[in-house]
């Protein structure tokens, strides 16, 4: 098939306005006939599930959670990006597109991510109408702060619940239409698969998680935004819950999925404790504001952080990145905090983490609180008192968790951190309307493949899955049901319904058939390692190889071996489970697969073959510069198809954040 | 460490359920009490028996989704602390702990530790929102506001709908949480357009969920593991006197 992005013509600024000013529209009496399913309530879901509706479109929601309001969205920390130019410091839509462009190691679509930065603004503007309260100055504005790879101010935020005051709001205009009537919302149900009939998406089979029941939805259309992969790695910061299912059933009704291998590992988060641990805690990227990235110089050094002096320490970002020190993209940090502990020089119990050290900002904050309340001669202990008072506003949240997970005060002590599976680039192909190759069947928020490229920023998750929410799918979605306004709605005892249920069915049965020795965690963790440690931060070709081998291996061993206890017909968390981790370990080859067949250094992705003198990512765009689309086959066999990169306003260059 | 945990199980609704006894050994002061589960559960599976079903998603004390009641606490002994940010060095070897799912008429149980609180999203759907549809904003600039306002507003929207308040409260009262919102928005400018309405139906829907009326207890302000303050009903309550003096707004 061929893979046609349907981006429209004319100049890159003005694409997304042609595109509004051409596309067709549905009338308003029309849309009340039109029926939409989205899957997931999160920053993408429930902004979607509220605009189309508010629009006139009857949608069905479903989250797996018991609220719409606990999708994995609510747990974003530090921000989310736009454009706004309010710290008057250079920022522009250009600017926002380009350093997007530019973190994402150009892999990324340009008018998709032109678009994206476009619509940032009115993101912002959006969520303050629904009465999301962001941090302002005294002056009663809208304040900013930084994010890694950028040298502008254009992050909003929240304290560290950025994401959760954006999903509340989200989550408060999809319950005004539940309200209205316009949206049902199906709380603790799962998408398990996807009806397609003639070619088209019209409907899905769920899993009623209380009764255990299988039910058929129509709709005239499909929307994905049921969040990333990242758990495919099994420790990661993402939700307990977060999973590829509903992704993988469309990538095996037709779906491609785009360029599985570009995931992300974040610099800062808390260093594993034990064998125990069931998920890694993010500490926000906004930390890296303030906070100092060290090692101490001397290898193997055991004393504690605050016995070693100034001299002694190696600011390792700030020596190798001087032009954007702490604040290089999240992979180059990570792989100079694995670099340092692989070399010898990691700190704490395990020796694999970093500090993360916030002594120079207290003094630092201190010292401009105690000018501005007008002490000329403050003492060490009202700067430090003040320091921290600073501190606590912008971070308090996270400096509680932190203490409360590790039982060490990051006011007094460095933060130990370490890199951890963190978000996904890579999803189900969309074209610019968002449409997957599947027509009516759409991919919104983490779970496509579109603006971030080979490594996203920080902060620009959160505002991607509001512009395609908010933005973008109220318009696209409308291209296409303009057609299908004489489409009935399709009687689910249709035999596209029977043939998915009795899918569906037949593997819920073959799961609980098993009775094996393993539970699913005992997989899951198994899968992980494999992940992590061969397809992970760092990558090569023999790594990947067995990495592969060992994937099917273990994949063969869960349908013999799995432990489900309980029955199909109630609340069974395992059964749930079962089947998540059934799909990340057909995922987990993929993932190796694309990334064994990327010889090239991008982003977040590091082939060790592929690298300049000095040990940076190195691309290669005479080979590599597509987006690579892989299309399931039989006995999960994948062919790849690659849609080519065409770059018409910026030019390739290495990145360079020295 | 040791422990004994005395948890509730029950199938199902209809179910009358009863406590059973487990012991759980090699346990680490590290890992956080829902971690202690899981060591439990995957114990559990190995030897034939059920798990035991409890809620929870992100573990970072946010999503509002974990919610066990410990030793007769919502949330356990910490405060300011959900479920699953609660560690076991909080606790000491060889101690008997009491595991049991949220208690409130309006909460159902489901299966063991895991409750329905759809009566929030209900209230939410009465009033838990500012009418505005996607494309009618102002630039966010356009309305300043004070920042003690926005503070007090982000204090109040800081909850996370883990239903801890209603469990600890002796009359079942929802206030905490309905107060929450309803102080939030009145806070905010753009709120306030609806903010009688908003009072009277948020308070209405809490009623016809069977939730009890709040007497200023102060339980809820106790176990609210975001620490929200019991200020918000004082708010929420004369945002109701007001609006029902006033009648709703047209
Ligand atoms: C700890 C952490 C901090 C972060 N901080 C930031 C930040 O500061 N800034 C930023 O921009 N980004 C941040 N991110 C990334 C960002 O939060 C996510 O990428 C984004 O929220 C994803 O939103 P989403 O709507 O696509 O999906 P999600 O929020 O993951 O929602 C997925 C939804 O799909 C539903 N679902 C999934 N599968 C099924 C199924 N089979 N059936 C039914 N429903 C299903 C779920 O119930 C849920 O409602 C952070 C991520 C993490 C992990
Ligand atoms: S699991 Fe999310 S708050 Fe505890």
């Amino acid at each position: 098939m061929e893979l046609n992005a349907k981006i429209p013509e004319g100049p890159l600024a003005d694409k997304w306005t042609n595109y509004k000013g051409h596309c067709r529209l549905v009338n308003p009496a029309n849309k009340r006939n039109l029926e939409i399913i989205v899957i997931g309530t999160g920053l993408a879901g429930a902004s979607a599930s509220a605009s189309l509706a508010q629009l006139g479109y009857q949608v069905k929601a479903f989250c797996f959670q018991d609220s719409p309001r606990r999708a994995h969205s609510i747990a974003a920390q530090g921000g989310i990006n736009a454009a706004k130019n309010y710290q008057n410091d250079g920022d522009s839509t250009f600017r926002l597109f380009y350093d997007t462009m530019k973190s994402g190691d150009f892999r990324g679509r340009e008018a998709n991510t032109y678009r994206l930065a476009e619509v940032s603004g009115d993101i912002i503007d959006q969520c303050v109408a629904l009465g999301v309260p962001f941090a302002r100055e005294y002056g009663g504005l809208l304040a900013n702060r930084s994010f890694g790879g950028v040298q502008v101010s254009r992050t909003f935020y929240a304290a560290g619940q950025t994401g959760q005051q954006l999903l509340l709001g989200a989550y408060s205009a999809l319950e005004r239409q539940v309200a209205l009537g316009k949206v049902t919302m199906y709380s603790r149900h799962e998408m398990l698969d996807v009806v397609i009939i003639d070619g088209k998406a019209r409907g899905i089979i769920a899993r009623n998680l209380v009764t255990g029941k299988l039910e058929r939805h129509f709709g005239h259309a499909v929307v994905l935004a049921s969040g990333g992969y990242g758990n495919v790695f099994y420790l990661s910061t993402n939700a307990m819950g977060s999973n590829v299912t509903a992704s993988w059933k469309a990538h095996k009704k037709g779906a491609y999925f785009a360029n599985p291998c570009f995931t992300q590992i974040h610099p800062t988060c808390i260093p594993i404790s034990g064998d125990h641990q069931s998920k890694l805690t993010l500490m926000s990227e906004s930390l890296r504001n303030d906070g100092r990235i060290w090692v101490p110089k001397q290898k193997g050094d055991t004393r504690k952080a605050n016995q070693i002096p100034e001299e002694e320490r190696d600011y390792y970002l700030e020596r190798r990145y001087p032009a954007f020190g702490n604040l290089v993209p999240r992979d180059v940090a990570s792989r100079a905090a694995k670099e340092r502990c692989d070399a010898g020089f990691g700190v704490g119990a395990s020796r694999q983490a970093v500090y993360l050290d916030f002594a120079s900002a207290i003094q630092r904050y201190g010292k401009a609180a105690a000018h501005k309340a007008q002490i000329h001669d403050a003492d060490a202990e009202t700067i430090t008192r003040l320091g921290k008072q600073a501190i606590t506003e912008k971070y308090g949240n996270l400096f509680e968790m932190y203490e409360k997970i590790t039982a060490e005060n990051p006011y007094e002590v460095p933060m130990r951190i370490y890199p951890a599976s963190h978000y996904t680039m890579g999803g189900l192909w969309v074209d610019y309307e968002l449409m997957t190759n599947v027509q009516g069947l759409y991919a919104l928020g983490e779970c496509n493949y579109s603006d971030h490229g080979a490594n996203r920023l920080g902060a620009s998750a959160l505002m991607q899955g509001l512009a395609d929410g908010y933005f973008v799918i109220p318009y696209t979605i409308g291209n296409y049901l303009a057609g299908e306004i004489r489409t009935k709605p399709i009687p689910t005892d249709h035999p596209a319904f029977d043939e998915a249920e009795k899918n569906v069915q037949e593997r819920l049965d073959k799961l609980m058939g098993i009775r094996g020795k393993y539970s699913v965690d005992h997989f899951h963790k198994a899968l992980g390692k494999i992940m992590w440690n061969k397809c992970g931060m760092s990558r090569n070709k023999q790594g990947l190889q067995e990495a592969i081998q060992e994937v099917r291996a273990l994949r063969e061993e869960f349908w013999k071996e799995v432990r489900i206890p309980g029955t199909q017909n109630e609340l069974n968390p395992e059964l749930e489970k079962a089947g998540r981790v059934a799909d990340f370990l057909e995922l987990g080859e993929l993932l190796a697969t694309d990334a064994l067949q990327r010889e090239e250094s991008c982003g977040a992705h590091y082939r060790e073959e592929s690298v300049t003198e000095d040990g940076e990512a190195k691309r290669d765009d005479e080979h590599f510069c597509y987006v690579s689309a892989w299309e399931r086959k039989e006995d999960n066999h994948f062919e790849l198809h690659k849609e080519p990169l065409a770059f018409e306003v910026v030019h390739l260059t290495q990145r360079n954040y020295k | 460490m040791n422990l004994t945990l005395k948890v509730w199980r029950q199938k199902d609704n209809q179910d009358k359920g009863h406590f059973e006894t487990y012991q759980v050994g090699d346990v680490l002061e590290d890992m956080s009490f829902l971690e202690m589960f899981d060591v439990l559960n995957e114990k559990l599976i190995t030897e034939g028996k059920d798990p035991i079903a409890f809620d929870n998603d992100c573990r970072e004390g946010i999503c509002g989704m974990c919610s066990m009641y410990i030793n007769g606490r919502p949330h356990g002994p910490l405060h300011g602390t959900t479920t699953c940010q609660l560690h076991m060095r909080h606790f000491h070897d060889g101690e008997t702990i009491t595991v049991e799912p949220w208690r409130a008429k309006p909460f159902p149980v489901i299966k063991d530790l895991v409750v329905d609180r759809g009566a929030f999203d209900r209230i939410t759907e009465a009033g838990g929102y500012i009418s505005v549809n996607t494309g009618n904003a102002v630039d966010a600039n356009a309305i300043p506001i004070e920042k003690d306002t926005a503070d007090l507003a982000f204090a109040a929207a800081t909850c996370i709908g883990c239903g801890a308040c209603v469990a600890a409260c002796p009359n079942t009262s929802a206030m905490l949480f309905v107060s929450a919102k309803i102080s939030q928005l009145a806070e905010l400018p753009q709120g306030k357009p609806e903010r009688r309405s908003r009072a009277i139906n948020m308070i209405h829907q809490m009623d016809v969920e069977g939730f009890g009326s709040c007497s200023n207890i102060g339980e809820c302000e106790q176990a609210c593991p975001k620490e929200i303050q019991i200020t918000h009903i004082a708010r929420a309550n004369s945002e109701y006197l007001k609006a029902t003096f006033a009648g709703k707004d047209k």
